[in-house]
């Protein structure tokens, strides 16, 4: 099958310059598991379109790194 | 990834095996911990932050506190509200045990909402009697109860695993013995043997589409794809009232809770546009899901939660509980467009269908002991039929399965795990890595779930519920050929068959019951007249020995509580209540 990228806006964005290298708890906490450590960066980022914006990972972020935003489609 | 040997796993073993960390799962496995066995608890997300309470909830829906109200309003309300069609024994466990339950939470920390004589501050929102109340710091809830599952002897007994997913339970001479399922980070194949299992998986909520075409934009968590009523049809278990759609009134386009529960007592209500409230009892069941639905399709409409007429004040106490607890988003939400209650009405709609019987009436069928019809599997909470059972319910039947779990556990016998039964959901897990090219999870859910609005949505019609069957059955193939390569993606692609296999019960449950009931939620606009001489009866369905999905009906238990103004078409006559249930109420 051919394969496309397209790009789509995420709900969740992570500031890298405030977020903590090596921690987890944001990805730890997400009930779809769509954030994860971007081996390069060490740093947390959403890596699929996966939101109920639901808010534990803003809320258990210790740096106010974490910003849960409401899907474009519902904005 | 690649796919693993099927002979390479990992193996847990336990006495009582919980799938789900939510609201019944915890209360599960804490009361199978204080019964002395061993309790292996599997969570998809991560318990901390799971389940329908992921991020907290503003109140108990459906507490019967002592000299507040009586266990008997509390059955008769519920049975009004369902058309007559429940088991009362378990309606009555919710009601009877909720009390003991609101202090068990307490004792664990979870705060009521008290007035100035110390006395629970119960709300009136049903048609009759007062369960509504308030916790006020209901954003804890789930970190309580985490405290309590993390507590050095209950530790010793509960063994949690976040992010493993069972896609079946195990039966061996239709008995449960246990699970199989995988690590949806690591892939890991992975099998539990178990004394009982208990399924407390949540509702289907991702059945149909919201509106706004957001896959994980439903009304209820979408990590609850229908998996406990898919495991629970495979493993030959009944389910029952299928055909008793979840839908609700909500907030357009967020779609989540306007929470006319939380603004009525301090004036907030449901008007049209012009301005005239147009339900008589804000209390959801099928009838008031009709009439919001006449309303919406009316020149009256749109409908909304009015809140403007308030002062300031109580608009800002408002926004402290909407904005912080069930689901804290709705602030940046109403920001994002500009929106402020004080000037401005909340614009409601309908949601997309779901199967809850936390909310309606549709479920895995269960006794008033949580029992199911498989030995030694048993269900609690939103994917439980009980019906209307919401969170103290979801509470309730988690402490009874976990009890009655635990009971059946200690002298089950262990047999070896069915390797076919192992094979068959390997196969099932893994098989999208076999097409790496095949179409993707998102569109094939998608286009599943745009066939479910298409041809499930209320008012339905045999012909439209016939063509929805059709799609589900070609479905099977788009499912089939579903590409993946990821184990997060191997997740997604076991919810989409879990979420068609619910389609397809919803369509042929929805098609036997050739009547109308339950206001909005089993409206046939081909059949717009109830049939209480056929149809005065639970609708089960179970996978008969062919594979083939089954229909069957049961008649309504003997009522065990007078329904004021209801009076039972079969003329079946009441029963005493019997002390073992009578016994529960303080």
């Amino acid at each position: 099958m051919a394969q496309a990228t397209n790009r789509v806006d995420v709900p969740v964005s992570v500031d890298q310059s405030k977020c903590i290298d090596g921690c987890t708890l944001c990805v730890d906490v997400c009930p779809l598991d769509s954030l994860a450590i971007d081996p390069e960066t060490n740093k947390a980022y959403m890596h699929v379109d996966e939101c109920w914006y639901c808010g534990p990972c803003a809320a258990r972020c210790p740096v106010d790194a974490v910003t849960v935003n409401i899907p474009y489609l519902l904005r | 990834m690649q796919i693993p040997p099927l002979s390479e796993r990992r193996e847990m073993t336990c006495d009582v095996l919980v799938i789900g960390g939510g609201t019944a799962g915890t209360m599960a496995a804490l009361t199978a911990a204080q019964h002395d066995v061993q309790v292996l608890l599997l969570e998809k997300a991560n318990v901390r932050h799971s389940g329908a309470l992921a991020m907290g909830m503003d109140g108990v829906n459906n507490a019967v506190i002592p000299g507040k109200a009586s266990p008997e309003d509390y059955v008769a309300d519920i049975t009004t509200a369902n058309d007559g069609i429940v088991n009362q024994r378990t309606v009555y466990q919710t009601a009877t045990r909720g009390f003991a339950m609101v202090q068990r939470l307490e004792r664990y920390g979870v705060k009521f909402e008290k007035d100035e004589h110390n006395e629970y501050a119960v709300r009136k929102v049903h048609r009759s009697g007062s369960y509504v109340l308030p916790m006020p710091e209901g954003k804890d809830v789930k970190k309580v109860l985490y405290r309590q599952l993390r507590a050095r002897n209950v530790r010793a007994r509960v063994t949690i695993e976040n992010r493993v997913m069972p896609v079946r339970v195990l039966t061996v001479d239709g008995r449960a013995v246990g699970a199989v399922g995988f690590d949806t980070r690591t892939g890991e194949f992975v099998t539990i043997s178990a004394g009982a299992v208990i399924l407390a998986a949540g509702a289907a909520g991702r059945l149909g589409l919201p509106a706004s075409g957001y896959l994980y934009g439903t009304y209820e968590n979408p990590t609850n794809a229908g998996d406990g009523y898919a495991m629970a049809y495979h493993a030959g278990a009944e389910l029952s009232g299928i055909e008793c759609f979840q839908v609700n009134p909500l907030i357009k386009d967020y779609n989540g809770p306007a929470c006319a529960y939380v603004a009525n007592p301090f004036g907030g209500y449901q008007v049209n546009a012009e301005g005239n409230r147009f339900v008589d009892c804000d209390y959801w069941s099928g009838q008031m899901m009709a009439e919001v639905k006449a309303e919406l399709d009316s020149a009256r409409g749109p409908i909304y939660l009015k809140l403007s007429h308030l002062p300031d004040a109580t608009i800002t106490e408002i926004e402290g509980i909407l904005h912080t607890t069930e689901r804290p988003t709705r602030g940046t939400f109403h920001a994002g467009r500009g929106h402020d209650y004080r000037e401005r009405d909340i614009e409601m709609h309908i949601s997309e269908i779901g199967l809850c019987s936390g909310h309606s009436a549709s479920g895995v069928w269960i006794d008033e002991h949580a029992a199911t019809t498989v030995p030694g599997l048993y269900a609690a909470g939103d994917m439980a039929l009980v019906p209307h059972n919401y969170m103290i319910g979801a509470f309730v039947f988690g402490e009874i399965a976990g009890e009655h779990a635990s009971v059946f556990a200690r002298t089950a016998s262990r047999p070896a795990l069915p390797e076919d039964q192992i094979s068959a959901a390997h196969e099932l897990i893994y098989r999208p890595l076999s097409n790496p090219d095949g179409p993707p999870q998102a569109q094939v859910e998608f286009k599943l779930r745009r066939f479910v609005n298409d041809y499930m949505q209320p008012p339905k019609t045999e012909r439209y519920l016939s063509l929805g069957l059709e799609s589900f059955e070609r479905m099977r193939g788009d499912i089939a050929r579903m590409g993946a390569t990821t184990p997060h993606e191997l997740m997604r692609c076991a919810e989409v068959t879990f979420i068609r296999d619910c389609a397809e019960m919803a369509a042929r449950a929805s098609l036997a019951r050739t009547e109308s009931r339950w206001g909005l939620y089993h409206q046939r606009a081909d059949l717009p007249a109830s049939d209480d001489e056929r149809w005065f009866c639970h609708l089960n369905l179970r996978k008969d020995a062919t594979g083939a999905m089954e229909m069957l009906t049961r008649p309504v238990a003997p009522y065990i509580v007078d329904v004021p103004g209801f009076t039972r078409p079969d003329g079946i006559p009441n029963e005493p209540v019997g002390t073992e249930l009578a016994g529960a109420w303080a």
